[in-house]
């Protein structure tokens, strides 16, 4: 009987209730959007998004689609393909909330969650219209150095954390290689749901070689198998941007009409058999 | 003799050119020229520059996942790193979340990124903006992302040693808060710069002409390069390669 459960992507997106604190990865670092497509069929509301630490097109789809009340990051954009179009609306009609941050406090915050600890300093920061605007961060002085002004953060721990991975073995053991922001987002998250590539039978923890860039089955809640699950974004070096699918996207979302409209072609089956 | 180029392989070599003496060159998000600019001056040491690209898996050595960037930044080991803005005015103040009074914008921008942090501990950041105009070069910014400069009390061994826009290079003094115009890129002049300047800045008379790439630049640049950058921008790479 293994310790993590096995699902499919909609039982997956179950597992994430109205109201949540839902940690994303940046595009850099494995985005779960086959998992994304379920949250926006099951019309998930009232969502704070966590982006550890930068959003791109999933974020801009959930807020389009409008599952989120807040979201707190450090930027919000579709990189080469512009501005995230959703994002931009909602903030103009007032639909969210944005709490903004800036990317080492976003880290900094959950390894204070990962450590149990309730806060933790940051340099940068003062004399900026960034902590000025969150009366949840504060300065204190060193303790150990006089006239030495930090910031201190409180510690992050959402609720869920949701990304892919390019490999699972039948333990749980979650292969990540180097982007080891998703271990210490699964080390501060209270759940974390993780769709990906494989599923090997394989034992990862006996392997030497990948066995350092494994999560163990310790901290993962649930695993779901999605082929090309990160698509249309790039995912490393397994595939690509779609670059037809996002621009398609970028061009669509600046209506209301047109994001409704490319949804709708989203959240039919095509796409990924198209992959397949 | 310097060869024909476009204004953007210009700014690439200005940047490169700006790198030299580092160890480590970090580019962040959104940064294909500066990213270029740091593939360039890597090859041209010869392989002593320590190149990250942010959003590269090839020409990215982190295995801490993203917050070694930060980490590496607070421990004085990246020397030069890139930063731009939807606004920057004349004491160096950034502004990259949006215009109006937050958080009531009325135009919205990605957002600060981790400027608020890296500007205050990278030695040298090069401000770079390729737009030069009144819009983003203000009297004064609506929201500081990250400020020029800070109190002598603030931890600060960083902040900003050179702007480039599209029109010239800018030095900058720190004690003084202030820009000071150092070259017009070939075909700009002075009294444009200043037509598209909101701030007072520092410049003599006769401000010399931004030196064009040299030949090998310009090789690189076309040769090696541009397959580099594209592996992280993609649509960028296939520009340069037009």
């Amino acid at each position: 009987m293994p310790r993590v459960a096995f699902c499919d992507l909609p039982s997956l997106a179950a597992m994430i209730p109205p109201g949540a604190s839902v940690a994303l990865p940046s595009e850099n670092s494995g985005v779960a959007m086959a998992a994304t497509r379920e949250l926006v069929r099951r019309a998930v509301r009232h969502l704070r998004v966590v982006c550890v630490p930068v959003g791109g097109l999933q974020v801009d789809i959930m807020i389009g689609a409008g599952l989120v009340d807040t979201v707190e990051t450090s930027a919000i954009t579709l990189g080469e393909h512009g501005t995230a179009p959703r994002f931009a609306a909602a903030l103009r009609e007032k639909q969210i909330r944005v709490v903004d941050a800036t990317c080492p406090a976003i880290h900094a915050a959950l390894q204070a969650g990962q450590k149990g600890i309730p806060f933790i300093p940051l340099r940068g920061l003062i004399g900026t219209d960034v902590l000025a605007n969150r009366p949840d961060w504060k300065v204190i002085d060193n303790p150990f150095q006089p006239d030495d002004p930090i910031v201190v953060l409180p510690a992050l721990r959402p609720d869920v954390a949701l990304f892919h991975a390019p490999l699972a073995d039948r333990e749980g053991n979650v292969f990540i290689g180097r982007w080891r922001e998703l271990l210490t987002l699964a080390h501060a998250a209270r759940q974390t749901l993780i769709t990906v590539e494989e599923i090997t039978e394989r034992d990862l923890m006996a392997e030497v070689d990948l066995s350092p860039g494994v999560i163990p089955a310790l901290y993962v809640t649930s695993i779901a198998l999605a082929r090309h699950g990160a698509w249309p974004l790039r995912f490393g070096d397994h595939y690509p941007l779609d670059q037809d699918a996002v621009e398609s996207y970028a061009a669509a979302a600046r209506t209301e009409a047109g994001f409704r409209s490319w949804v709708g072609g989203w959240l039919s089956p095509q796409p990924t058999q198209a992959l397949a | 003799m310097s060869a024909p180029h476009t204004p953007t392989e210009l700014l690439i070599c200005v940047l490169a050119r700006l790198l030299s003496g580092c160890r480590h060159v970090v580019t962040g998000a959104a940064s294909p020229i500066p990213g270029s600019a740091a593939l360039l001056a890597r090859e041209i040491s010869g392989g002593t520059l320590h190149v990250n690209v942010l959003g590269s898996t090839r020409n990215n050595s982190f295995t801490d996942g993203g917050v070694e960037l930060f980490d590496l930044a607070a421990q004085g080991r990246i020397d030069a790193f890139f930063l731009g803005g939807g606004q920057i005015d004349g004491q160096a103040n950034i502004n990259l979340v949006g215009t109006g009074r937050y958080p009531d914008l009325e135009l919205r921008w990605p957002g600060s990124f981790g400027s608020s942090y890296m500007y205050f501990l990278v030695p040298r950041v090069i401000l770079f903006r390729e737009e030069h105009t009144p819009r983003v070069m203000v009297p004064k910014v609506d929201f500081v992302s990250a400020p020029g400069v800070s109190a002598p009390n603030i931890y600060r061994p960083g902040g900003p040693y050179k702007m480039v826009t599209g029109l010239g290079v800018f030095g900058f003094d720190r004690a003084r808060a202030r820009f000071c115009l150092e070259s017009v890129h070939p075909g700009h002049s002075l009294e444009e710069i200043l037509d598209n300047t909101g701030f007072q800045f520092d410049h003599d008379a006769q401000v010399p002409v931004t030196p064009a790439p040299d030949t090998q630049m310009l090789n690189l640049l076309r040769s090696s390069i541009r397959g580099k950058i594209a592996e992280a921008y993609p649509r960028f790479g296939a520009r340069l390669a037009s």
